[in-house]
């Protein structure tokens, strides 16, 4: 017990400030009032869906849990199951075996919710693209506000994408690409 | 396992026989039949053994449909393990189809093809020989319509509900762009039923930050009678996709098969265009291409043992090992360029050369890594209760590892002593020799121990290797692929061997390409390393091995 309470007291704390949110990262108008935004801004819960990606995506939204990055002192947090979060943290590209269960994750969130797709093949299929076995992009098969390119996206821009999709964003046109 | 066979005198597996054809629905029957002349070599088999060119050993030969089960079973008997099983369509080549195998043998790989009819595809499962194999049939039926004639599992795989029965995306004819209505899905997975049984089906959406894949648990009370898993939810059209690339494209796509592994993945792969051509990768590149599969080894050790600890309630350990990943990945991104260090092993070489001062800094960061991994480990080690949830839980025997094939560091931790570094001692390995690590109780703790031991010796690699780069270019142009060309990869990734077998087609065109995770083997061997634990430990379980999903779904 003692060499474990020295090496939490020779570490210290890592963490670093939080990025700023980016507007050019949303995909659609802010959908949530002002007021919404308030609340989930300091208790966001997030349901993180794997829809086919090749797993990379996956080991940065880790690195984001990690002391570093530290989510949770943000009152963003990770949950088990999508009646539980405000938002979906999507990687792709869909695959047509994970289709379904990814429209289902989204109708079982509950109302308002908020989706942020991560990485190129989230963005746009990637490498893999559309085919016989994969839907290709995120906003494909449901509907994405913000979306963050990178193979993989690094830490800091996923949680800039995720603070993105919380922010009240104003902007005049809704854009259909990430350019 | 003991407790098993009681409680099966108790509960009853309803259609465990009509599913899956074996009447022993835990599958632990028979163990290994061995010679008792000890390993076979290649030569003993009495095939018309060609060999193909490439950096590890590795011969082709061409076995009729009839003398399969005969290779196999000798094989089998002279200790060779099987590797990977996939089908090709060779209908283009004004053949049928063909049904191929990598067999290892401890003089070398055997690759062996047995042509198959155009009409009616068939030749005579395996699975009963290497259990294995069992899914990797199934796999081949789903993509390629070969069918392995006996094999008492005839459930699909790899089709879920993208493409309806009948239809075969590997075959030549199959347009990548095809689009299906959604056909329906129905799987029989094994019933378990008595008093008190039930069952808890989760995923394929996960509570974590993993992959998605449906694991069916049959329990009573918090005890699991049976888990079946049921995989390839991310199948996305990887081999389908690499044969509309030319060689040199296709590397980007290697580098994905599964993230984690991307630098094992591009080795293996460019192994075997550089095989295919007669390329002769510089030895610089040979020696990079070692200290990056190290930090890839290092890397992902790092985040398992942190979330290893996370599962036993051990906060400290996530946090802690989570901020050395954290180092590690910035190193690699400073050094590297790519924190995943992606795209970094190309066909011919690496894009990415090393200063001496940055090798100098590349060593003396890990050395700090190196004494904080220390101090950590003795801290899990002197935790009671830590340690209480590793011991005995989720054991593997190594009986039943030998006879499963059990891949990797996890066959490691189970007295399977292979690593293609030891073993095949190719460039970079040769020269420094390579540690390896075993434990013989096949648990979580023997796992984590293996674990801590290859990061350390991983350490020492890629320091040794940084020391003494050799002096050279770092990449030469990839010899032409020509038409007919075969070419083996084969890596110790730091999850077990990786296998990239190559064709080639004319005009710079791959004619097939077969990617082979170590995970297809260990897959099985997580439904049995869970029998008789209790539910909350799944998810330590599952994390002591982490297998690949996007690997085996491909």
């Amino acid at each position: 017990m003692y060499q474990l309470l020295k090496q939490i007291a020779k570490t210290g704390i890592v963490t670093e400030p939080p990025p700023q949110s980016d507007e050019s990262l949303r995909q659609i108008e802010q959908r949530l009032p002002e007021a919404i935004l308030k609340h989930i801004g300091r208790a966001l819960a997030i349901r993180h869906v794997d829809a086919g990606s090749c797993n990379g995506c996956e080991l940065e939204i880790h690195a984001c849990n990690g002391p570093h990055y530290n989510l949770e002192r943000l009152g963003i947090k990770f949950v088990a199951s999508p009646r539980h979060a405000d938002m979906l943290l999507v990687t792709g590209p869909v695959s047509r075996n994970m289709e379904v269960a990814l429209r289902r994750t989204f109708e079982a969130t509950p109302d308002p919710k908020l989706v942020v797709a991560i990485g190129d093949c989230g963005c746009d299929g990637g490498i893999f693209g559309e085919s016989y076995a994969a839907c290709g992009r995120v906003a494909n098969v449901i509907p994405v506000d913000v979306a963050v390119p990178g193979c993989p996206p690094e830490p800091k821009a996923i949680l800039q994408g995720i603070l993105t999709a919380i922010s009240s964003g104003k902007r005049p046109a809704p854009t259909a690409d990430r350019a | 396992m003991r407790s098993c066979r009681q409680l099966r005198k108790t509960w009853r597996f309803d259609n465990t026989k009509s599913i899956t054809g074996d009447s022993d629905a835990l599958g632990l029957v028979d163990i290994v039949r061995k010679s008792e002349r000890g390993p076979l070599d290649l030569k003993d088999l009495a095939l018309d053994l060609k060999p193909v060119a490439g950096a590890m050993p590795a011969s082709h030969a061409v076995v009729r449909a009839e003398e399969l089960r005969r290779v196999c079973e000798r094989a089998r008997e002279g200790y060779a393990r099987l590797v990977a099983l996939w089908g090709s369509d060779e209908t283009a080549r004004g053949a049928g189809f063909a049904l191929h195998l990598a067999l290892a043998f401890p003089s070398g790989i055997l690759w062996a093809s047995v042509p198959l009819a155009r009409e009616h595809p068939r030749y005579p499962g395996i699975a009963d020989i290497y259990p294995c194999a069992n899914r990797m049939q199934r796999a081949a039926y789903d993509l390629l319509g070969i069918h392995a004639q006996d094999s008492p599992d005839r459930r699909k795989w790899v089709r879920h509900r993208a493409w309806p029965g009948g239809v075969f995306p590997l075959r030549k004819e199959f347009d990548i762009a095809s689009r299906f209505p959604p056909a329906d899905d129905q799987y029989p997975f094994v019933k378990v039923s008595g008093e008190g049984v039930h069952e808890i089906p989760v995923g394929p959406v996960h509570a974590g930050i993993i992959e998605p894949g449906h694991f069916r648990f049959s329990i009573v009370g918090e005890k699991i009678l049976r888990l079946e898993e049921r995989l390839c939810y991310k199948h996305k059209g990887i081999e389908k996709r690499f044969e509309a690339l030319t060689p040199e494209q296709g590397a980007r796509l290697a580098g994905r098969v599964s993230g984690d592994s991307t630098v094992a993945y591009a080795w293996a792969y460019a192994m075997a265009l550089e095989g295919i051509g007669g390329t002769e990768p510089p030895v610089r590149a040979l020696a990079l291409r070692g200290i990056l599969l190290e930090m890839e080894r290092i890397a992902n050790h790092l985040g398992d043992l942190g979330y290893i600890g996370n599962d036993v309630a051990l906060a400290f350990g996530f946090f802690q090992f989570w901020r050395l990943k954290e180092a590690l990945l910035r190193l690699n991104s400073e050094l590297f360029g790519h924190r995943y260090l992606m795209d970094l092993v190309t066909p011919g070489g690496v894009a990415r050369d090393l200063q001496r001062r940055q090798a100098e800094r590349l060593i003396a960061r890990l050395e700090a890594i190196g004494a904080e991994v220390a101090a950590l480990k003795s801290i899990y080690d002197e935790h009671a209760g830590a340690q209480d949830r590793f011991i005995m839980t989720g054991q593997i025997a190594p009986e039943l590892a030998e006879k499963m094939d059990l891949a990797g560091f996890a066959g490691r931790a189970s007295g399977i002593r292979h690593d293609l570094r030891v073993d095949y001692p190719a460039a970079p390995w040769q020269q420094i020799g390579v540690q390896m690590a075993s434990h013989t109780r096949g648990d979580v703790a023997a796992r984590v121990s293996v674990r801590f031991d290859e990061l350390f010796e991983s350490i020492r690699l890629v320091q040794a290797l940084a020391a003494q780069l050799p002096p050279g270019e770092i990449r030469v142009p990839l010899a032409a692929c020509p038409a007919g060309g075969r070419g083996v990869g084969w890596v110790e990734g730091w999850r077990g061997e990786v296998l990239v077998a190559v064709e080639t087609a004319g005009e710079n065109r791959i004619h097939r390409v077969h990617p082979h995770d170590p995970s297809w083997q260990n897959w099985p061997l997580l439904e049995r390393a869970v029998l008789g634990n209790i539910v909350p430990d799944f998810p330590l379980i599952n994390k002591s091995f982490n297998l690949s999903y996007s690997g085996q779904d491909l």
